[in-house]
């Protein structure tokens, strides 16, 4: 496994800080934005603004969550004791920006917000990578890991790859063209993606040979 | 229940010529026409029966969110790029099925117009809607001075190609095949509603509008109002057009505005106002942009989810 240079001096100066103070760094954005909108100051098209910039922190969110692991792998700096930060940042994102659309954009117009849920697949999308997120984040603290069990636990939290799959593609879907900021979300979500189906793969073909030479 | 209503009536004249003022400071504006010695270059022009009763959103919003793919498709990026177009001098070409064929300076096009204030809404098929205080004139004038053939009966329309000043022209990743092109039906195109705009709030037009002249078309989705025109064709057939050539099952030929027929993306049946802030209320977004009466009979027959 290729490991960076220093990377042990890293992990240590990690493991000395404290994880409590990330959220609230991580929830300064929400702040930002959500200020500047009852200020009237994020131009011609707020409401349009907010609702893009907290699903932007939101995906952002998920992509660091996904990629502790590769970057573990790789380099062998772990930001493991944070992920479960990114991941509740990244569903506290999720909800707010949920909570735009549903209030100040279709302003709770409920029977079109109704159509809208069932006709519209980009709308379709984010909804179900926002369901799928719930339970993440409702078995997101360690008496739940014991309940569940490592096991049970890990394979339901593997519901972070199809979550940040369709929100990636609730992105690209929802714009007219083929802007590159959506892609390139889309092109790195994959690679997050292909970094797991690798492993599995390797993983699979060890565990047969093993077998094999048993 | 149309009657004419200034912007003045509306916009206090010291904010929005304070707001003016202090735009062309901040955003370098080429300030020349807008301010010598502080007098404003006011567009003389007379009012019209055709403008709606509605409140103009304000001219910084109006000038500030546009699409306008030539200069970057955010919506920021045609007023942060458009500064850099030359639109001195400008000419036309109109060509195809005309008795009078040739390359027009737009001077000679705009000299024998009477300028009009039309106050339109617009509505962006993206769901969204300001209200617009255009300077300009039918666009029929142009036509029949040109001579349309027996033969015409749609109307091609060009947009400047020049990727030297316009940004989202060049390099390696573009949205849409330039140049932008649209088109009308001959009919539309003579429809005393269909205006070529010089300007908007009583003032030249702002490069990211469309300088120094653009259609407006207020019955259809923005994306119809060609900007900065450089070529007007009359054919025999139906022209192809941009962003119909882009996502044909998306935009059709007409894209008129109708509540009752969605983008297959999105529903189209309410809009978001332009201006008012977080808690504006959305509009119910209406049948042909609320001119119905006006231009209802041109669709007579044709079923519009067809047609779309």
């Amino acid at each position: 496994m290729p490991v960076m240079q220093g990377a042990g001096a890293i992990n240590q100066a990690l493991r000395r800080l404290p994880t409590w103070p990330g959220y609230l760094v991580g929830l300064v954005p929400a702040a930002y934005w959500i200020t500047l909108a009852f200020q009237n100051r994020l131009g011609a098209d707020p409401v349009r603004t907010l609702e893009h910039e907290l699903g932007i922190i939101a995906l952002q969110f998920l992509v660091a969550a996904l990629a502790v692991t590769p970057l573990r792998e790789l380099t062998g700096v772990s930001f493991l004791r944070f992920r479960r930060m990114f991941g509740l940042l990244a569903f506290a994102y999720a909800i707010l920006h949920f909570t735009t659309w549903l209030v100040l954009d279709r302003q709770l117009d409920w029977p079109r917000i109704l159509a809208d849920l069932v006709k519209r697949p980009y709308i379709i999308l984010g909804m179900t990578a926002l369901l799928m997120l719930i339970p993440l984040a409702a078995t997101s603290f360690d008496r739940a890991v014991r309940w569940l069990g490592g096991a049970r636990w890990r394979r339901l939290h593997r519901l972070a790859y199809p979550a940040t799959a369709l929100a990636a593609v609730h992105f690209v879907w929802l714009v007219k063209t083929w802007p590159l900021e959506p892609l390139l979300y889309a092109a790195v979500v994959a690679l997050l993606l292909a970094w797991r189906v690798r492993g599995a793969v390797f993983s699979r073909r060890r565990r047969i040979r093993g077998q094999r030479a048993a | 229940m149309r009657r004419k209503l200034g912007y003045a009536d509306v916009t206090p004249k010291n904010v929005y010529l304070s707001r003016r003022t202090l735009m062309a400071g901040a955003a370098g504006l080429a300030a020349g026409a807008l301010l010598p010695g502080g007098a404003l270059a006011r567009i003389a022009a007379e009012a019209s029966p055709y403008s709606i009763d509605a409140t103009p959103t304000a001219y910084e919003d109006i000038t500030s969110y546009n699409n306008f793919y030539e200069f970057g498709v955010d919506k920021g990026d045609p007023k942060a790029h458009a500064g850099a177009l030359t639109t001195e001098p400008w000419s036309v070409v109109i060509d195809g099925l005309v008795g009078r064929p040739g390359t027009y300076p737009l001077e000679d096009l705009v000299a024998p117009a009477r300028l009009e204030e039309r106050i339109y809404r617009l509505r962006c098929v993206e769901g969204w809607s300001m209200v617009i205080p255009w300077i300009g004139f039918p666009l029929a004038d142009v036509l029949s001075r040109a001579e349309p053939g027996s033969g015409a009966r749609y109307v091609a329309f060009e947009t400047l190609m020049r990727p030297e000043e316009m940004p989202g022209q060049r390099g390696f990743f573009q949205p849409l095949d330039w140049p932008y092109v649209e088109g009308l039906r001959l009919d539309e195109a003579m429809h005393p509603l269909t205006i070529l705009a010089t300007g908007l709030y009583g003032e030249e037009l702002p490069n990211q509008n469309g300088a120094p002249l653009r259609l407006v078309v207020p019955w259809k989705y923005g994306f119809k109002s060609i900007k900065s025109i450089v070529r007007i064709t009359l054919t025999a057939d139906q022209p192809p057009t941009t962003w119909n050539l882009q996502n044909p099952r998306e935009y059709g030929f007409y894209s008129n505005v109708n509540p009752a027929v969605d983008h297959p993306r999105w529903s189209q049946a309410t809009e978001r106002v332009i201006g008012g802030g977080i808690f504006a209320p959305r509009r119910e977004t209406e049948l042909f942009n609320g001119y119905a009466e006006e231009v209802g009979h041109l669709y007579a027959g044709m079923d519009l989810t067809v047609h779309y």
